[in-house]
């Protein structure tokens, strides 16, 4: 085909308006499903715990606080690459390393000021946490696959590591419906490591799934 | 831009045949000797261009989303000819023009061909037509007249076209 022709053609498609679209408007719809489908496979594979109870622990809405961080900074990377002269956001960064850091400054407190510290850091559960979280994290990660797809990321390695983080930090909140650790060390490190498994997953798979 | 994405075709078409031939440029600086394949790419940019054009926020600059688009089309590209690049694009016309493979021929056929002349006539050939030196400053370098550099770097070009045609003969 000639160029001359395509330009013809394409001009005749380009009666519809495509006005601007924001990045964000495609994201968060996508994410959201991810996120109901995350929540009823914890229900159906897991079971929730009695809310009622939980939600007086402070525990509880660390998880939720730490979870949902990391999935904001993850947002604000994912949206900022989802352009094609998107960068990578230096608040999101931010964002993301000053939740590490509270959490394992909080944990590193909480474990030098009481006995028994093998047991904050390993509680109970800690060989099925990290790979739980992956696994809850798998459908929002792909809901936010298939919209940064529809926008125009030109760094694929690094827009899917944001959606890893995106969906790793929610995932986190997700799986603390379950997860009766009450210690902050437990959550510092295995939490932790489950968000780090869904960013490295985000940035290996970014050139395949986001590619257009 | 903006009216295209207001779905204005006559804008769209203007556009689009506006920027065909700079991203031919773009492509073919950057591709080197594979330019068959920068047609190719200017057709898939602009298609890009096309079905992405809600990607475009209008507050902020055209050219820099444009030559994202046309970059992240290269280097897709690139990817799928097999020939793995890292590190900015900058260097990539450079890494191609290394690997010219015609280049290095001729470079070898030279040297070959230098060889073959006595030290003294073969430094101030290639002082001249190799190095970029001027007359003066290559007579001045072999130690001879002008003169004599000038008459000496005749007689090599005419023995060496001489073998040259003898061996193609």
């Amino acid at each position: 085909m000639k160029t001359v022709e395509l330009i013809a053609a394409l001009a005749t498609a380009g009666a519809e308006p495509a006005p601007p679209r924001r990045p964000s408007h495609a994201l968060a719809p996508a994410v959201a499903i991810g996120a109901v489908a995350a929540v009823v496979l914890v229900a159906v594979w897991l079971g929730v715990q009695p809310l009622s109870v939980a939600a007086r622990a402070s525990w509880f809405w660390i998880k939720v606080g730490y979870g949902l961080s990391m999935a904001a900074a993850g947002f604000v990377l994912a949206v900022s690459l989802a352009r094609p002269q998107g960068r990578i956001r230096a608040a999101g960064l931010a964002l993301a390393i000053a939740a590490a850091a509270a959490i394992w400054g909080a944990a590193v407190y909480v474990a030098m000021t009481s006995d028994g510290a093998p047991a904050l850091w390993l509680g109970s559960s800690w060989k099925s946490c990290p790979i739980r979280i992956v696994v809850l994290a798998l459908p929002i990660l792909a809901g936010a696959a298939l919209a940064l797809r529809s926008l125009a990321p030109t760094q694929l390695r690094p827009a899917g590591a944001a959606a890893g983080l995106l969906a790793g930090g929610l995932s986190v909140v997700i799986y603390g419906l379950f997860c009766q650790e009450t210690a902050v060390p437990f959550v510092a490190l295995w939490y932790s490591l489950g968000i780090l498994a869904c960013v490295a997953i985000g940035a290996m798979a970014g050139p395949r799934l986001l590619r257009w | 831009m903006i009216a295209a994405q207001a779905g204005q075709s006559r804008a769209q078409a203007e556009l689009l045949s506006l920027l065909a031939p700079r991203l031919r440029a773009f492509f073919g600086r950057r591709l080197g000797r594979r330019a068959d394949d920068a047609e190719d790419l200017v057709q898939e940019t602009l298609l890009a261009i096309h079905t992405k054009r809600s990607s475009y926020d209008p507050r902020q600059p055209f050219t820099p989303w444009l030559f994202a688009i046309a970059r992240y089309r290269l280097i897709d590209h690139l990817r799928r000819v097999g020939r793995r690049l890292e590190g900015p694009l900058g260097d990539a016309s450079e890494v191609l023009a290394e690997d010219n493979p015609e280049e290095g021929g001729v470079r070898r056929d030279v040297a070959k061909l230098l060889a073959r002349l006595p030290g003294r006539q073969r430094a101030l050939l290639r002082d001249v037509k190799l190095a970029g030196f001027s007359m003066e400053e290559a007579a001045g370098r072999a130690g001879m007249s002008v003169t004599a550099a000038k008459v000496s770097v005749h007689r090599s070009m005419r023995r060496l076209m001489g073998e040259v045609a003898d061996e193609d003969r």
